[in-house]
This record gives structure tokens, sequence and C-alpha cells, in this order.
């Protein structure tokens, strides 16, 4: 299948007892931004280690750009994780290396170009992030914002086919995380690259997705447009969506407990 | 039937407990008037809720009645558990607790066994490769473990040096044997102290550090980062550390060969009364070259033991910044104590080896 980018199929995700993906579909298309959406501990962030090859799977499979990532041996599996790019949460830049070197690292240890060539590709990449002026600095000396898009260039840097993004906003205040979503959205638009992107900020959601999955407990429990999961009626994505925490309403207060019972004789 | 008065909040909840407990003393159905409760607060509420929880066990109820509409609000605030889930969560015993050690203990050994492996394999593979190591790096980390351990190194041997002499002098001086302490401080110092005493205070500057780098490379998702890189953590990072501390280690070997032999040297002209011409004379004659290699080659075995077992506490690192904490700390102990359990093995190599 051509324009089929991402497919999983039954991702099951053991760590002894403790099963955190339960039987897990997914299929993402070649262009499209996919959110994969979920309260803390839904399994997002497994779901994301596996896609990109971190962890091996108990159980499913997962077709990551035509090749099968459990049974493809060790060579297959660095070329097509060569196709990819990721982006950390906190940005996972190298801290004792400078962003020029961060962002060049990937091309030095994937590709055989000559340096002159790297180091004028690193200024593309990172002029496309608006941090030109800023490739001799160290990653600690950056701000939050700064240093998402500096580890967004570094994911840029060998073209990747699909760009996997954790918790792009987590940590940014809502004006440079609304830059950032522009900046995602841009470089799919111009690239046509697919994007995979996990997060659990409600209005990044609503700007960026075009399809989304939301978890729970492991286990997916909508899946399609945005609009189809929002019309969703499962009760966690109506307490998501609306905002509601699930645990109130379904307790007993003290007084509907032990009061209620009627007034004084 | 029993009437609270007052405020019902976390000052005045003792004097209502009395109350409450004799109430519920005979236990059955309890009912109690809230009419006269001015205010409650959480104390309050959790103040009834306890107690009607403890009716309930005996198969008694608890029934409140008549709160003004301010009470009624903040009693319909607080959710009433009908089941108390359990404190502990059934803790594990003695033999399950030893079984998962023992479990862990086989997963550190084999993690560790995987890292040696690959160590060894990216160095010999790394040094026929273009760009198979990073010499930049490898040679500032040997400035890191080996240039600016030398003041520490080189005093401590001194010191130790100094104190041997000092300590056997009067033992041997008894036999009238006091020319004994130059064989005695060459010998002690290039087999055994001078080797130990650098790796143990290179486990101390420097397996702290590669465990610290690491684990914070861990927890902040650097290692992933690097892993979907297509660089291989051991390569990038372990392997550079090894090599820089397999040429720094025996040349810290031999400052503190020399600054524990030179400290053995004061002692001796001095306190001794041994000549200058005479302790190298005497040092020339006792030592022989098999005694340096054998501290030399302990001291490349000792470097690699802590070098990765730094590596492997940081790679284990799995939180927070006090995991960090705490792995580097593992690194340490640990390190120091396989060098001397490495040491004692030589030790009994060499003694019945040769």
């Amino acid at each position: 299948m051509e324009d089929v980018t991402i497919q999983v199929q039954g991702l099951v995700a053991r760590y002894g007892e403790k099963v955190v993906l339960d039987g897990v579909d997914l299929t993402v298309k070649k262009g499209e931004l996919r959110v994969i959406l979920g309260g803390s501990g839904c399994g997002k962030s497994t779901l994301l280690k596996h896609l990109i090859g971190l962890l091996p799977p108990s159980a499913g499979s997962i077709q990551l750009l035509d090749v099968d990532l459990a049974t493809a041996d060790e060579p297959e599996k660095q070329a097509v994780l060569g196709r990819i790019g990721m982006l950390f949460q906190g940005g996972a830049l190298l801290n004792s290396m400078t962003l020029h070197e961060n962002v060049a690292l990937p091309m030095e240890e994937r590709t055989h170009l000559p340096t002159e060539v790297i180091d004028e590709m690193v200024r593309m990449k990172l002029a496309m992030v608006g941090l030109a002026e800023a490739s001799p600095l160290f990653p600690p000396e950056l701000s939050g914002g700064m240093r998402k898009r500096a580890a967004l260039a570094r994911a840029m840097a060998l073209d990747p086919a699909v760009l996997f993004c954790d918790e792009p906003s987590a940590g940014l205040d809502p004006i440079t995380s609304a830059a950032l979503d522009e900046l995602l959205l841009s470089i799919r638009d111009r690239f046509g690259m697919s994007m995979v992107v996990v997060t659990h900020e409600l209005e990044s959601i609503r700007r960026i997705a075009d399809r989304a999955t939301m978890l729970d407990k492991g286990k997916v429990i909508a899946d399609g447009t945005l609009a189809e999961v929002e019309a969703s009626p499962h009760p966690m994505v109506r307490a998501f969506f609306d905002r509601r925490p699930e645990a109130e309403g379904t307790r007993s207060s003290v007084w509907s407990a032990l009061g209620a019972s009627g007034g004084p004789p | 039937m029993l009437s609270l008065t007052g405020a019902l909040v976390r000052e005045g909840v003792l004097a209502a407990e009395k109350e409450l407990a004799t109430a519920i003393a005979q236990g059955g159905k309890v009912e109690i008037d809230l009419s006269a409760v001015t205010s409650i607060d959480s104390a309050g509420v959790a103040l009834l809720a306890t107690y009607a929880r403890r009716l309930r066990q005996d198969g008694g109820s608890l029934h409140l009645m008549g709160a003004r509409p301010e009470v009624e609000r903040t009693l319909e605030l607080f959710p009433f558990l009908e089941e108390v889930p359990p404190e502990v969560p059934n803790r594990p015993g003695w033999f399950e607790t030893m079984g998962e050690r023992g479990l862990v203990a086989r997963e550190v050994a084999l993690q560790y066994l995987v890292l040696c492996a690959d160590a060894a394999y990216f160095t010999v593979q790394g040094i026929w490769q273009r760009r198979g190591i990073r010499w930049s790096v490898v040679f500032y980390e040997m400035a890191m473990m080996g240039s600016k351990a030398t003041g520490v190194v080189g005093l401590i041997s001194f010191l130790v040096g100094t104190t041997i002499t000092l300590q056997s002098a009067d033992q041997l001086r008894q036999f009238g044997a006091n020319i004994f302490a130059v064989n005695l401080i060459g010998i002690s110092m290039t087999r055994e102290l001078g080797p130990l005493m650098a790796a143990i205070v290179v486990a101390g500057r420097s397996g702290s550090a590669v465990a610290a780098e690491l684990g914070t490379m861990m927890v902040s998702e650097e290692i992933d980062a690097l892993k979907t890189l297509g660089l291989h953590p051991t390569r990038f990072l372990v392997v550079p550390k090894l090599l820089a501390i397999t040429i720094t280690q025996p040349l810290l070997t031999i400052l503190a060969d020399a600054a524990g032999i030179f400290g053995g040297f004061l002692v001796c002209t001095s306190y001794l009364d041994i000549a200058p011409g005479v302790f190298f004379d005497r040092l020339q004659e006792s030592l022989y070259l098999k005694d340096l290699m054998t501290g030399l080659i302990k001291s490349v075995v000792f470097a690699q033991l802590i070098v990765t077992i730094g590596a492997i506490c940081g790679l284990r690192t799995r939180g927070g910044a006090d995991a960090v904490g705490r792995s580097t700390t593992v690194a340490v102990v640990a390190g120091i104590f396989a060098v001397i359990v490495a040491d004692a093995i030589a030790s009994l190599i060499f003694y019945f080896g040769a």
C-alpha cells in the first residue's frame, strides 16, 4: 500500500503483569497529521516509543514505511529509522554540543556527505525554524520554545517521511505553543510528510489534527476525524472534551450517604 | 439523638469528638441533629464520616439531619467512599522480595555483560573506521578524568607514602633494619598502593561523573534521542570514556607511585638517617620492572571497571533527579568495591601464579 505510512495491528505492551497497551490498531496515511490523545498514563508515550522502534512489542505488528519493525533485521530497521524524525518532549538535545553540532549529528552519522554540505544543510534547517543566529549556542542557553524549535530542526535533519512529536506544547505558554503548532503545520504542508503528534492540549488538538486517536487504559476508545472523535459518546471522550473530571458524580457525597434521610423527628 | 452545637471546624473537632464517642458507644442507629451547627469544614466532615464508618462496622448506622443550607453544602462537597481502599497494597513477603532481587541482579548482570561486549566491539570496530571514534571527545575525557585528577591523586599518594614509611620505621628500627623501609615503600607503592589510591580517587571523581552524565541523559530522554538518530549510546558515550581512562589511568598510577615513593624518601632521609644516594641505590636494587608492570596492568583493569560500572548505573537510571543522585552513589560504592575485589583477585593470581 503506497499511501499508508504506519499500520499498527493488535499492539500489546506488557511489563510484568501490567498491560500498558492492549490491542491497539492504528493506521496513518501519507501526509496526514494524526493526533494521539488521552489522559496521563493512558499509554500515549509508550505507543510512540513502539512506533519509533525504541521498545519491542509484546504482541502484534507495527508496519512503519512498509517495514515490519518486529521481524526486520538490524540494518533494515536502521534504514527505516533513518527516514523518521522524533521531537522529544523536553527536546532531548545533547547539552554538551552546540545547536549546530546537534543538528549535524544525524547527518554525520547516517550519511557520507562532505562536511561543507552538512554545514550548509544545518544552516538551512536552523533557518527554517527561525534559529539561524543561535547555531553556536548550547541548549541550556536557550528558552523552552527555542529548544523545541531546535529539536524540531534536528528531527527534520534527514528530511524524514514521518515526524513524531511527543507533547510539543508541554511546558510552553499558549503563544509559543500556538507558534510551534503553526510551524509544524507549515512544515507538513511544505514537505507533505506524515506526522504523529501525542498531546493532551485541547487547543493544540483543534488547531492541528486531521485525524485523532484517543487512548484510555491502553485501548483505542475513539478513532477518526477530529469531528468524529469529538462526537463520540464514550464517557472518557466526553470527559476529555467537556473538561469534566470523570470521578465527579460517580461517588456519593457525605451528605447523600449519611444525611438526606429526612429531617429531625 | 445527639445534638452538636457551634462550629464544627478544625479547632473545635476535639470537643465534638468526645460527645460523638459517648453517643455511639451503645451502637445501633444513631441520629445526629446538626441544626445548631453554625459552620463546618473538612475536618468536621471527616469526623462525622469516621464515626459513621465505625458504627457501620459494628452493624449500626449514623444519620445526619437538620443541617443548615451552608453546612449541607459543605457536606455535599466531600465524597464518601463506601469501601476504604487498603492502605498498603499486599506487601511482598521475604521470599518474594529475595526472588525479585535475584531477578534484578540477573538482569543487571546480563545488561552489564552486553554493555561490556558492545564497548569492546565498538572500540575495535571504531579504530578501523573513518569517524569511528570521536577523538576530540576522547581527548576531552582524558583531560577530565586524567589531568584534572593529578593534584588529588598526587597529594593522597604522597601522604600515604609518608604515613606508611613513618609507621613502619619504628618497627624496623627495633631490628636495626632501617634500610628495609626503602624496599617496603618501593614495593608496596608500585604493586598495591599506587594503583589502588589512583583507582579509588578516580572512582570517586569519574565513576560518579559518568553515572551522573548518563543518568541525566536517561532522564531527559537524550539517550532515546540518540537511539532514534541511529547512534548506539555505548559507542557514542561509553567508548570515548573507556579509551580515555585506559590511557590516563596508568599515567595517574605512575604519578601515584612516584608521589608515594617521594613521601617515603623524605621520611627516610630525615627521620631514618638514610642518605639520599643510599635510598636510590637500594630502591633500584629492590624494585623490579615486574612490580611496576603488575601495578600498571591492574590500573587498566580498575579503570575499565570504574567506567563500565559508572555507565551501567547511569543507563539504569529511571525516574527523576533523585534517581540520578541514587545511581551516582551506587556507581561510586560499587566502583570502589569492584576495584578492591579485583585487586584481591589480582594479588592471588600474581602471588600464586608467579
